[in-house]
């Protein structure tokens, strides 16, 4: 515990310059089990998705369990974030930014239910649920049909409204 | 007039304001003279009490003078929760450049976590030659760096800036979603060489270990460039709301990307597109498109003092006090206007001037007791000028939430007291 706190002197004065960088190499190695119970993150190309599959009406009853309460009835937002609608609105005084007018990739709904939601009581939906879940609010929003089935094929292949009207600001062009 | 006031001072602007050579000399002392408040602190006993008796005995860790106690952070959260949201350090309250670690604005998305630091580790993988995790041990003996910079919220000052009619609130209440630290920690980029990154790889994914398991893409560039995994904040290790036990540091870069109580680092080669960079800080323009990784905070300044709720206690000379910082590097210049943008002179920028870190600015004014509107005005060492709130609203219109640098004016009335203007 001694050397606790002491950078590696090999390493101090490297920092400013364009020199490779050298630390005292304290890293240690993850074994690959480990690094696949972390990584829990959809790309927008589907990367990462689980396998599973989930309906609009097994989402509809999940979403009444867990979201209702602070989502509202079909996701009108009554206490948190509205989920739901604002088509059309992203030009008014007022815009509705929602998963429906505004969010352009179908796999963020996914990785951010499956991250973060339910608010109190994160991580504890299957991977089931959550498809169920996503069917349900893109049903909801009108960009995908009743009887379609969300699974790590469908999902990355469903073209959210608003997909193609983001700018990158970076890289500049 | 005062008798005590310095005979050498010369009007530089309309309505009184004064040449900064006030602050680069001695004669800052004869502002004295007519400082906020009243100095009439009643006639009282002498000696004073405290001079009677022996002071309190040392303590393990200080807390502020108990009649500071009213300076706190404005908390603001989402219905239903007390963790989602944020807080507003009160920057009408404060000077100089550094923040108090306990005042440093807060946003939150699922509250403050209770880190056990010997629990904490940090994993870097994906596009690396080896996945590595570092405990807080390891990451302790990494060579560090320390930089005073500024965080600041992207949707900072947009409650007042983008509203029809000014907000009546405090500087702090309606710009304070900015603070300023020595920030410590490791550069990135050593634990980035370490593990390898492949060539392929142009982006992160930074996760923190809260309840939201909050995720940022960062450009590869900017984590190779400048940033840090900062353990301490003005000395101290981070303050649980500001990260604890580690936190990414993106200076100059809009304040969520800086993720705090970071967890796991993810090499990748494009964006990942999380709710954080989509649904929010994106900025929605006039016709509806977005822009999207807007990073950089651009050049801005805010007048701390006198503001709302800040009274003037009566004609005389009085100190205008303000912050200024830049996102692009250091502040170059920084002007007031005392006549509402008719004339404009240069104020005292007070050292150290650093890259991307709050600059503080101070004008001398001989206040007349007319109603006046006072501003400030920014430059960045890019050239870059904070624009009027007219230019960026007919550029970008009132949806945009995000980057709102537009200069801000507070009106003085004849009574003293200080208000929020549009003009
Ligand atoms: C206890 C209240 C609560 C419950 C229950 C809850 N949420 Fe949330 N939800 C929130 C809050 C609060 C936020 C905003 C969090 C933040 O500050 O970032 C949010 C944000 C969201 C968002 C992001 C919206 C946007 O436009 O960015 C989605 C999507 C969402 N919730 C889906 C769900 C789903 C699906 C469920 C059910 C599994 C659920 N939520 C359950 C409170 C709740």
């Amino acid at each position: 515990m001694l050397s606790r706190g002491l950078p590696t002197l090999l390493s101090v004065g490297l920092i400013a310059g364009a020199v490779a960088q050298e630390g005292p190499n304290l890293g240690v190695p993850a074994d690959p089990e480990e690094v696949a119970a972390w990584d829990i993150d959809i790309g927008p190309d589907g990367a990462g998705l689980p396998p599973g599959a989930g309906t609009v009406a097994e989402g509809e009853a999940v979403y009444a369990i867990q979201c209702l309460t602070c989502h509202g009835p079909e996701g009108n937002g009554q206490l948190n974030d509205v989920l739901v609608g604002g088509h059309g609105s992203l030009t008014e005084p007022a815009p509705v930014k929602t998963i429906g007018s505004f969010w352009p990739y179908a796999t963020t709904i996914f990785d951010y239910i499956r991250r973060s939601m339910p608010y109190l009581t994160p991580r504890t939906l299957s991977d089931d649920e959550i498809y169920a879940l996503t069917a349900y609010l893109l049903f909801l929003n009108g960009i995908i049909a009743e009887d379609d089935v969300m699974d790590a094929q469908s999902l990355p292949a469903v073209v959210m409204p608003n997909r193609d009207n983001f700018i990158l600001a970076y890289p500049s062009n | 007039m005062s008798e005590r006031e310095p005979n050498n001072l010369e009007v530089v602007a309309g309505n009184g304001l004064l040449h900064r050579r006030l602050f680069l000399t001695g004669g800052a002392a004869a502002l004295g003279a007519g400082t906020l408040g009243q100095l009439t602190a009643a006639r009282a006993q002498e000696p004073p009490p405290w001079m009677r008796i022996p002071g309190a005995p040392m303590t393990g860790h200080g807390s502020r003078a108990r009649y500071e106690n009213h300076v706190q952070r404005l908390t603001m959260s989402v219905p239903g929760t007390d963790g989602s949201g944020g807080s507003r350090t009160p920057i009408e309250a404060l000077e100089g450049m550094i923040t108090p670690s306990g005042l440093h604005f807060e946003r939150h998305h699922s509250g403050v976590p209770d880190i056990d630091p010997d629990a904490h580790r940090l994993l870097i993988h994906g596009l690396v030659d080896r996945a590595l995790f570092f405990d807080m041990d390891a990451l302790s003996r990494y060579p560090m760096v320390s930089r005073i910079q500024f965080i600041e919220c992207s949707g900072n000052s947009r409650l007042t800036g983008l509203a029809p009619e000014p907000v009546s609130g405090t500087c702090g209440e309606l710009h304070g979603l900015i603070s300023c630290s020595e920030w410590t920690g490791v550069p990135l980029s050593i634990l980035l060489d370490e593990a390898g990154v492949d060539p392929s790889a142009h982006w992160i994914l930074a996760e923190g270990a809260d309840a939201a398991a909050m995720t940022r893409s960062v450009p590869l560039a900017k984590t190779m460039d400048d940033a840090l995994v900062a353990i301490y904040q003005n000395g101290e290790r981070l303050r649980p709301e500001n990260g604890y036990p580690a936190r990414l540091f993106l200076p100059g870069y809009e304040g969520n990307m800086s993720v705090k109580w970071l967890r796991r680092i993810k090499v990748t080669a494009a964006p990942m597109m999380t709710r954080e960079e989509t649904s929010k800080y994106t900025d929605l323009l006039p016709d509806g498109r977005s822009l999207m990784f807007t990073f950089p905070m651009d050049v801005k300044s805010v007048i701390t003092s006198p503001s709302p709720g800040l009274e003037l206690a009566g004609p005389g000379l009085y100190q205008i006090s303000g912050m200024a910082w830049s996102g692009l590097g250091r502040i170059a210049m920084v002007e007031v206007s005392a006549d509402g943008g008719a004339s404009w002179a240069e104020a005292a920028l007070s050292e150290p001037v650093l890259d991307k870190a709050v600059t503080r600015f101070r004008m001398a004014w001989r206040w007349n007791g007319a109603p006046a509107v006072i501003m400030s005005r920014a430059v960045d060492e890019t050239g870059a000028v904070q624009p009027t709130r007219q230019s960026i609203i007919s550029a970008k219109g009132t949806n945009f939430m995000y980057h709102y640098n537009g200069i801000q004016a507070w009106r003085v009335d004849a009574d003293g007291r200080v208000t929020n203007v549009h003009v």
